[in-house]
């Protein structure tokens, strides 16, 4: 088993420089001798696993960039790449008592990515109870975010934890989906290289496909925790979708962050306007696109991306068609793509086309970026559990499921937020197993 | 348009305004005073002059503070490493260039009659318009008998002091240091033996610091440290205390140059209300320029006119008589805290201040509502916090959520649930919460009218001992 690195792929490196560069050595100490340390800070009580960020910025002011570290991992066992990937204006930089001042926030993720690059740098190993100290054993279907917080939980106090995943690199989207210029795949992976010293268990290339699968799982183990995100992105449902040169967001996102796709170029159709499509466009633009449109069938307020990762993609050079919806996509003699668009507007509730907007776009790729469909369908049908509204049903304390050998986190249970998400999901779901195992073997 | 020239200070030094530059190494030579004059100083104390020293590298070591820089600086530099001729030579020179400047002889020889004699006969004749006597030097020089080993012996001081009077023409100003029980025990002595002024303080005997790598305390010379002069803004409070009861003092009292931490005029307007005619500054000049003294100049004028002040003797010693002996202060003076729920920021430093540095009465209770009385009937600050740790939060991934999120936020800048509230039925009004308040009049003592007439503690007492006591007949 080994988390190990993609190769260094220098023109990924040199198109995807990073959009927050780490805060140097002195600019990070007089960046956390601003923090007025609030008590019960706000920022903290932002933060979905509630770091100590008061805490661990004054170590880092001190000179104590191990112990802030600590502090970090203490909360949050990828507090590498939540510092990177947070949308952190809507969260602890968002808090910040420095807003209410006029006064620009603390920069709460950069000081965060300061204190772990560090210790990750050191190759320093967490402490653990000794392994298989308790009696838990605990399977993690898929490794992303929510899993590998709830294994790293479960390995710290002794549980045993294996975690299943039918990729072959650890990290789910942090590793296949962040754009690459928030957290690098190296990033990615050298975080979890951590946690796998810490004991976890990994199984790669294993996917669950039956009931049998699980049946197998839960004759090893005693608690399976579904980190399983969600499930195939959506289709458009228009004529000509399966042509060539139709790629989903997701798609492209994986494939340049693991080097099959170095290069585009023409012009990109991105459909959508959530976080998603914006990374995709971005990325369309950094591997050399000319031309890359958002498409999209509302206006401008009505973008579910957050503000500043709009405000990015008009840096980047990507351009809103705004009330247009897709219609059909058709090839050309020379291999062109054609996507017929038309104007709608909103009448009520519903989109009417308005008539004579109808407009063909010339273009090399069309990238369909409308949301996820939820996998948690086939987990009812696996293992007996409760679905509602596409999400798995689970307790809100401890995410377990109406199966009470099976707990849920991150996107199949939340229906899809942020890494920092799925990290307290899978948390909160290891302590609540370490609970019960206590009771039971007391 | 006020006026802050000086005339006469201590006798007959005049200037054009209070700040002098402190003898150091902004005061090293001619080039360097001529430039501070051109900058707009009034006056400059030259580097100690004497038999010229050798000194070591490094010199100087400073505190910095929450990453600002020199909070507190330290020296183990020693007088002048030039000798007497070539400093009493530029000294002719700049007189002759800046006549109306204030220029002053940094003086330490040996503690010999002849030998003082004969400095102050050289200063004059140079052109000095005062002397100084540097009885503060805390490190090196001490240990040869001069500097703070005269300063710290009243007897020596006033000795040395009555043999450079015999001599001299120009005022006579004694340097205090501030390394010594009482500095009035000096001062007086240096009064006695003629002195037409003072100035105080030098620095304080410091160790800023110890390197944790070497052990070696800095600054490092070749392994090993020594104790130095410690100034800058650190020292201000210390300085101003030592001038408080200089001139509070009627056998110490003289025309006094205040030095010790002064950066602004805001400083300088303090010394100046406890008495100093002239203020003196080395540390700010070091770290920024002659060029601060603009600022300086302006700022006070500035603050003169603001308060109808014309000259600086409206205003010199203004507050000595606001400071008393605490046996003196008023029991009966009651203030309270007040948080101004439109300015705070929701930082909660006051509630945790109050609770584990004060007397646990600022509490997070505006929704839960206001309970008054002592800390059994509130929750801890552990209780507030662990509330918050406990709680499940998202992150707003919807433009609905998102506004939800920024819609409960109340009528002011902070949620209301952040905002404290002092139970003034507790506070007993010491300050603290105001203290570690980040926002400008958010926090400010309030007074409350106890309806108890003004009562000391001294009156207090007395009274206490008369009723024990049956009165005489």
């Amino acid at each position: 088993m080994s988390t190990s690195t993609l190769p260094d792929d220098p023109q990924l490196r040199e198109r995807f420089t990073e959009i927050k560069p780490p805060l140097t050595p002195q600019a990070a100490t007089i960046e956390a001798n601003r923090c007025l340390y609030c008590f019960d800070a706000p920022c903290t009580a932002a933060c979905p696993t509630h770091i100590d960020v008061p805490g661990f910025i004054k170590r880092i002011a001190s000179g104590n960039l191990r112990g802030s570290a600590l502090r970090i991992l203490d909360q949050n066992i990828l507090g590498g790449s939540c510092s990177r990937a947070c949308p952190v204006d809507v969260l602890c930089e968002g808090a910040c008592v420095m807003h209410q001042q006029g006064r620009h926030p603390i920069r709460i993720a950069q000081l965060q990515r300061r204190a772990m690059d560090v210790f990750l740098a050191s190759g320093e190993d967490l402490v653990t109870a000794p392994p298989n100290s308790r009696h838990l054993r605990v399977a993690c279907i898929g490794a992303g975010p929510a899993s590998l917080a709830c294994a790293a939980e479960l390995c710290r106090q002794g549980a045993k934890a294996t975690i299943i995943e039918r990729r072959p690199l650890p990290g789910g989207l942090n590793t296949y989906g962040v754009a690459e210029y928030k957290l690098r795949v190296a990033d990615s992976l050298r975080e979890i290289e951590m946690i796998r010293r810490m004991g976890v268990e990994f199984r790669f290339g294993a996917g669950i496909e039956s009931a049998e699968d699980l049946k197998a799982l839960e004759s090893e183990f005693d608690f399976i925790f579904l980190g399983i995100g969600l499930g195939a992105m959506l289709q458009m449902n228009i004529p000509g979708e399966e042509s060539d040169g139709v790629m989903n967001a997701l798609e492209l996102i994986a494939a340049y962050k693991t080097g099959r796709l170095r290069e585009l170029s023409g012009t990109v159709v991105v459909v959508g306007a959530g976080n998603t499509a914006i990374d995709a466009a971005n990325a369309a633009r950094r591997l050399g696109a000319e031309t890359v449109y958002l498409l999209y069938r509302r206006g401008e307020s009505d973008i579910g991306a957050f503000d500043f990762e709009y405000e990015h993609s008009k840096q980047e050079g990507v351009q809103f068609l705004w009330h247009r919806q897709p219609l059909a996509i058709r090839q050309d003699a020379h291999g062109l793509l054609l996507l017929d668009t038309v104007q709608v507007r909103q009448v009520d509730k519903t989109l009417l086309p308005v008539p004579d907007s109808e407009f063909t776009i010339a273009c090399h790729l069309i990238v369909p970026a409308i949301g996820q469909s939820p996998i948690a369908a086939l987990m009812r049908d696996y293992c007996q559990i409760n679905i509602r509204e596409g999400k798995i049903d689970a307790d809100r304390d401890t995410g377990r499921t109406s199966n009470p050998r099976y707990f849920a986190g991150g996107d199949c249970l939340n229906g899809g937020r942020e890494v920092v998400d799925a990290v307290a999901d899978g948390k909160r779901s290891a302590l609540a197993m370490l609970k019960i195992a206590e009771a039971v073997y007391a | 348009m006020p006026d802050i020239r000086i005339r006469g200070f201590a006798g007959k030094i005049d200037s054009p305004n209070p700040f002098w530059l402190a003898s150091a190494p902004p005061t090293n030579c001619a080039e360097q005073i001529m430039r501070a004059f051109d900058a707009g100083w009034g006056g400059a104390v030259w580097k100690t002059i004497g038999e010229p020293v050798t000194n070591v590298s490094s010199r100087y070591s400073a505190t910095d503070w929450n990453g600002l820089r020199i909070m507190g600086f330290n020296n183990i530099e020693l007088i002048s490493d030039r000798s007497v001729e070539t400093n009493l030579r530029e000294m002719a020179e700049v007189k002759k260039r800046y006549p109306y400047h204030a220029i002053i002889a940094s003086l330490m020889v040996e503690s010999k009659r002849e030998a003082w004699h004969e400095i102050v006969a050289r200063s004059e004749d140079a052109g000095a318009d005062g002397l100084e006597l540097n009885f503060g030097c805390p490190h090196g020089m001490s240990e040869r008998g001069m500097g703070s080993a005269v300063g710290q012996v009243p007897e020596y001081a006033e000795m040395i002091t009555a043999w450079v009077k015999e001599k001299a023409r120009t005022p006579v100003l004694v340097k205090l240091t501030p390394n010594i029980t009482d500095i009035r025990t000096v001062a007086r002595a240096a009064k006695r033996g003629g002195a037409d002024g003072l100035s105080a303080i030098n620095t304080i005997n410091s160790i800023t610091g110890i390197d944790l790598d070497t052990f070696t305390p800095r600054p490092d010379v070749d392994g090993k440290s020594s104790h130095g002069g410690y100034c800058g803004p650190a020292v201000k409070p210390i300085a101003l205390n030592m001038v408080q009861q200089v001139m509070a003092d009627p056998e110490s009292a003289l025309p006094l140059s205040g030095i010790g931490g002064i950066e602004t005029w805001r400083d300088a307007a303090e010394f100046m209300l406890l008495g100093c005619g002239t203020v003196q500054v080395c540390t700010a000049v070091m770290h920024y320029g002659y060029r601060i003294v603009e600022d300086m100049a302006e700022g006070l004028v500035g603050w003169m006119r603001a308060k109808g002040f014309n000259t600086i003797e409206d205003f010199r010693g203004l507050s000595l008589n606001r400071v008393t002996d605490w046996k003196n202060l008023n029991l009966n003076y009651k203030i309270v805290a007040h948080i101004d729920e439109t300015k705070c920021i929701g930082c909660d430093l006051c509630h945790i201040a109050c609770w584990d540095g004060a007397h646990q009465c600022i509490h997070l209770d505006r929704i839960t509502g206001p309970v008054n009385g002592p800390v059994e009937l509130h929750p801890t600050p552990s209780d507030n916090e662990a509330r918050t740790r406990s709680s499940i939060t998202v992150t707003p991934v919807t433009r609905k959520e998102r506004a939800a999120a920024n819609a409960d936020q109340g009528p002011y800048l902070a949620p209301l649930a952040r905002i404290p509230r002092v139970d003034e039925t507790e506070c007993v009004g010491c300050n603290l919460c105001s203290l570690v308040c980040p926002v400008t009049d958010c926090i400010t003592m309030v007074r409350v009218n106890t309806g108890l007439p003004a009562e000391t503690w001294d009156q207090r007492s007395r009274g206490a001992e008369c009723a024990v006591q049956p009165q005489r007949s």
